[in-house]
């Protein structure tokens, strides 16, 4: 008998475009996103008749990156095959794709599990393939007068990383996924901006019954949000005393649910068998001439090591190519000293106002970042301030606005702290003190509450500018000397 | 010189689908050379269309490989020949535009599938043409033409703009009156071409020579055993003695691959072709279907009314032959059969230095004679050999039979192409 509340177990078919210049066996650019359709063909990339395929090297070296990056390990032989089926989209009526000699097998990539530790996640193999061309349907599926066929991306070169049934939840899902993304990006050989770039099929089940595939994953926020639906669903069946079916269902991005297939798509028959106008490759040699850069769990190590940075900063902050560069800019000019405060305030806070602005970070220069840092450091101004700068700061990138120094906003808004000027705060302490004879007496009495509310005053009267900690420790000083 | 050749031939054999009445060309070593195209070769804004309804108005934006090449030589590029559609027969009788008929004899085939580019040279319409061999189809209609067909090493020609119909087996080749016209034209359209992965770094810088002295040749006893008409046999008999006057030996040797070498031609070839022709769905090419249907069902009646019998025949075998829990049995063990053609050719070329026999187990068939597929398929059994492995194959016309030209097969070594021209060449300088 299934459990309802048995193990969820995953494994995932990671489709990546990989960002080479020119198509996997021609030569038309792999820009195309931005030009009108079929405007990067050719003879190959449309399948003409007597059109052949000559291998991208670059598209092979790329994906031997990606598989010596992950541990896997290449074959001694591997080729090309046909996976033969008729689809309005697929020019030549197959897909030149690898079968039964992938290009590399095993390995695996680590991530964070559910229990916080590190582990790791088996791979199956690792493939390069082509991508087909796409149909644009003039109105909607059903009901469209016509599909047009749009041959740019047929060509572009894939690779698929099949991964063992190695995640226990939606989360470690889309944890591997980030890692691998991270990990491409670190590599060079993957753009996870680009429209489409990245495709996911998702294997889920309950421990105990049958498997669903889920297909038509498109982005790293929908893994986890179509294997939750899964669970969920797949859950209340058992409950129910259903049997779960083993199907493909798809996901539909736009309302967050799987929807069975129908069941005619899973009766293919690919077919199967060796490109003959292909020769088989032995590229294994290949691998000597591979540098890898550093990896994200490098870089990681690194950054607690270098820049004493928490495991989970250096998580966050080693998790994006970009975010790990751009950190790595803002405390270059004085490692030891910005590293501390630039951790917290890029991974916990600049990180949390960008995902509210959803707002890339390009469009914020390292090095405003970095005088804001000083400004923090040098208790110019307080954290409170710090939030209010940086609000201000990304409101004015993101909008387009002229974009001010943190320096020029502290001054237009006379967020500069009351520091140095300590006659200030001892001033508005006396005032306080004096237009408040009950909270002395309280304080007298022993009541810690008077402390709270005195610090409100001063708070109000300096405008938020006082640092807390001084501010305390004038005031009890203050109240101190009342007392003798 | 460049310049313009005029090209109106009287067609009586229905040897061209497409002709060129201005026909340009440039200098160079075919300069002014009238040259025609087996029409599953593509021709930029010339009508390439496999001689199937399929492809009727195609017409390819890109040159073939070899097309540039030949025009970079000057050569005329003067018509589109007719051929079995996709090079699918042994006749010319499936073209989807009507036979071809032999020029020699016009009730009877020309041979097939290259028979319209054998016919427009026997009906001495041009001296050269382009003809693609993948189970004997360039040396097939030579033989039954009596002219001279080369089919080259895998690999030595490029197959870029060849329509493919089984890719593994296939080469684009000369065809011409005499073999120095052959060997002429393969030195112009071989070599490495980046597009063709399967081409090699061998060109072909060759000027015959009658020289043989000394030359073993290989004689299989398959090729003179049962199915082969005795007379042809004996034709080439003489054919092979008037080579040993010229200084050659004879080794009696043997091919026991040849027992499974047809039925591993027929899987291979199927079963690519199935793979191959499968885009033409009527999206791109072909009459257009009711597309109010639904794809699936478009798609098929443009695949069955547009692709004819021995077509759709081929491709339905070809799918099966690969559906799931079939592949082991057909297609797999089709690659070990061609292994096994291949160990036994190399073993043979250890002692010899070419092998020797009829092209055809027969003259030219009469129209309409080979009514049922699979005697025709028996018709290939000696020219499939040497697509299986690869190995360079010509055939020179070696006298008749039954006042029909017979041909003299001459095999060798892969790569070794100068050496079957010169064995041809000496032939035909003997009896000449
Ligand atoms: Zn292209």
């Amino acid at each position: 008998m299934a459990d309802p509340d048995g193990q969820v177990i995953v494994g995932l078919e990671v489709h990546c475009q990989l960002d080479t210049k020119s198509k996997l066996f021609c030569g038309c650019s792999t820009d195309y996103r931005s030009d009108g359709p079929n405007t990067h063909v050719c003879p190959i990339c449309l399948g003409l008749p007597g059109a052949m395929p000559a291998l991208n090297k670059r598209a092979i070296e790329y994906a031997m990156k990606v598989a010596k990056a992950l541990n896997c390990e290449i074959l001694n032989e591997s080729e090309f095959s046909r996976k033969n089926y008729f689809y309005p989209d697929l020019d030549k009526a197959y897909q030149i794709t690898q079968y039964d000699k992938p290009l590399a097998e095993g390995g695996y990539l680590e991530i964070e599990s559910d229990e916080g530790g590190e582990k790791k996640i088996r791979l199956t193999r690792i493939h390069v393939e082509e991508d087909p061309g796409r149909l644009v349907h003039m109105g909607n599926v059903e009901r469209g007068k016509y599909s047009l066929v749009d041959y740019n991306r047929a060509g572009i070169p894939l690779i698929e990383i099949v991964s063992e049934p190695d995640m226990r939840s939606p989360k470690e899902a889309r944890r591997f996924l980030n890692k691998l993304r991270a990990t491409l990006e670190y590599l060079s050989v993957f753009d996870s901006e680009k429209e489409g770039s990245l495709r996911v099929d998702a294997n889920i089940s309950i421990k105990g019954s049958e498997r669903v595939e889920v297909k038509n994953i498109t982005s790293y926020k929908g893994v986890e949000k179509a294997l939750t639906f899964e669970v969920t669903r797949q859950r209340n069946l058992i409950r129910r005393g259903q049997k779960i079916e083993r199907e493909t269902r798809h996901y539909l991005e736009a309302r967050g649910v799987t929807q069975a297939g129908r069941s005619k798509e899973q009766e293919h028959d690919y077919r199967y068998f060796p490109e003959p106008d292909l020769r088989p490759l032995r590229v294994k040699s290949w691998l000597d001439g591979i540098v890898l850069p550093e990896l994200p769990d490098a870089r990681r190590e690194r950054f607690m090591k270098e820049y004493g940075c928490s495991l989970n900063h250096a998580r966050t902050l080693t998790g994006e190519l970009k975010l790990a560069n751009f950190f790595e800019k803002v405390v270059a000019s004085d490692k030891a000293g910005l590293s501390p405060l630039a951790s917290t305030w890029i991974a916990d806070t600049l990180i949390g106002e960008l995902n509210y602005r959803d707002m890339s970070l390009e469009k914020v220069e390292p090095a405003a970042m970095t005088s804001l840092v000083l400004l923090l450091k040098a208790g110019t101004i307080t954290d409170k301030s710090g939030v209010e700068v940086l609000r201000v700061m990304l409101d004015q990138r993101q909008k387009g606005e002229a974009a001010e120094t943190p320096d020029a906003i502290v001054k237009r808004l006379n967020l500069a702290k009351t520091v140095g000027d300590t006659g200030a705060i001892t001033k508005a302490i006396d005032d306080a003190i004096n237009e408040n004879p009950k909270a002395l007496e309280d304080y007298r009495n022993g009541e810690a509450k008077a402390i709270n509310f005195l610090v409100g005053q001063v708070m109000k009267k300096t405008r938020g500018k006082a640092d807390p900690g001084e501010l305390n420790r004038l005031l009890i000083e203050a109240l101190k000397k009342r007392e003798a | 010189m460049s310049g313009e050749i005029s090209f109106s031939p009287n067609d009586k054999y229905n040897a061209f689908l497409t002709t060129c009445k201005k026909a340009p060309h440039g200098s160079g070593k075919l300069a002014g050379v009238a040259v025609a195209i087996k029409d599953n070769i593509s021709t930029k804004d010339i009508e390439t269309t496999c001689a199937s309804k399929i492809l009727k108005g195609y017409v390819p934006p890109y040159n073939a490989h070899v097309i540039d090449l030949l025009k970079a030589e000057g050569a005329a590029i003067v018509g589109k020949t007719n051929m079995d559609e996709f090079g699918m027969g042994t006749t010319t009788e499936n073209s989807g535009f009507g036979p071809t008929l032999n020029p020699c004899d016009t009730t009877r085939v020309p041979g097939g599938s290259s028979g319209g580019s054998a016919a427009a040279i026997a009906g001495g319409m041009v001296t050269m043409a382009l003809g693609s061999d993948t189970g004997g189809s360039i040396r097939c209609p030579a033989a039954f033409c009596g002219i001279v067909g080369l089919k080259p090493s895998y690999g030595r020609v490029s197959r870029y703009g060849l329509i493919a119909y089984s890719n593994s087996l296939e080469q684009i080749g000369p065809m011409g009156k005499t073999v120095a016209d052959v060997s002429k034209l393969m030195g112009v359209i071989a070599g490495y071409d980046r597009h063709d992965s399967t081409s090699r770094d061998k060109p072909y810088n060759h000027t015959p020579n009658a020289e043989i002295k000394g030359l073993k040749i290989g004689i299989p006893q398959e090729f003179f055993g049962e199915g082969v008409n005795p007379q042809v046999a004996d034709v080439v008999r003489k054919a092979i003695g008037r080579l040993e006057e010229l200084g050659a030996t004879t080794v009696p040797c043997s091919i026991p691959s040849m027992e499974y070498a047809l039925a591993a031609y027929y899987v291979t070839c199927t079963c690519e072709a199935s793979s191959n022709l499968a885009r033409f769905d009527g999206v791109r090419y072909g009459p257009a279907p009711d597309w109010r249907k639904s794809w699936h069902d478009a798609y098929q009646e443009v695949r069955s009314e547009a692709f004819g019998t021995e077509v759709r025949r081929r491709i339905m075998l070809g799918t099966f032959a690969l559906s799931s829990g079939y592949y082991g049995r057909y297609y797999s063990k089709a690659q070990v059969a061609r292994e096994n053609v291949r160990a036994d050719f190399n073993r043979i070329f250890a002692d010899v230095d070419v092998i020797a026999g009829p092209t055809m187990p027969t003259v030219a068939f009469k129209l309409k004679e080979k009514s049922d597929p699979l005697s025709m398929y028996l018709a290939d059994i000696l020219t499939v050999p040497a697509n299986l492995a690869g190995i360079p194959s010509i055939s020179v016309p070696c006298g008749t039979s039954e006042g029909m030209p017979v041909g003299l097969q001459i095999m060798g070594r892969m790569f070794e192409d100068e050496r079957v021209v010169d064995v041809a060449y000496a032939y035909e300088q003997e009896v000449n």
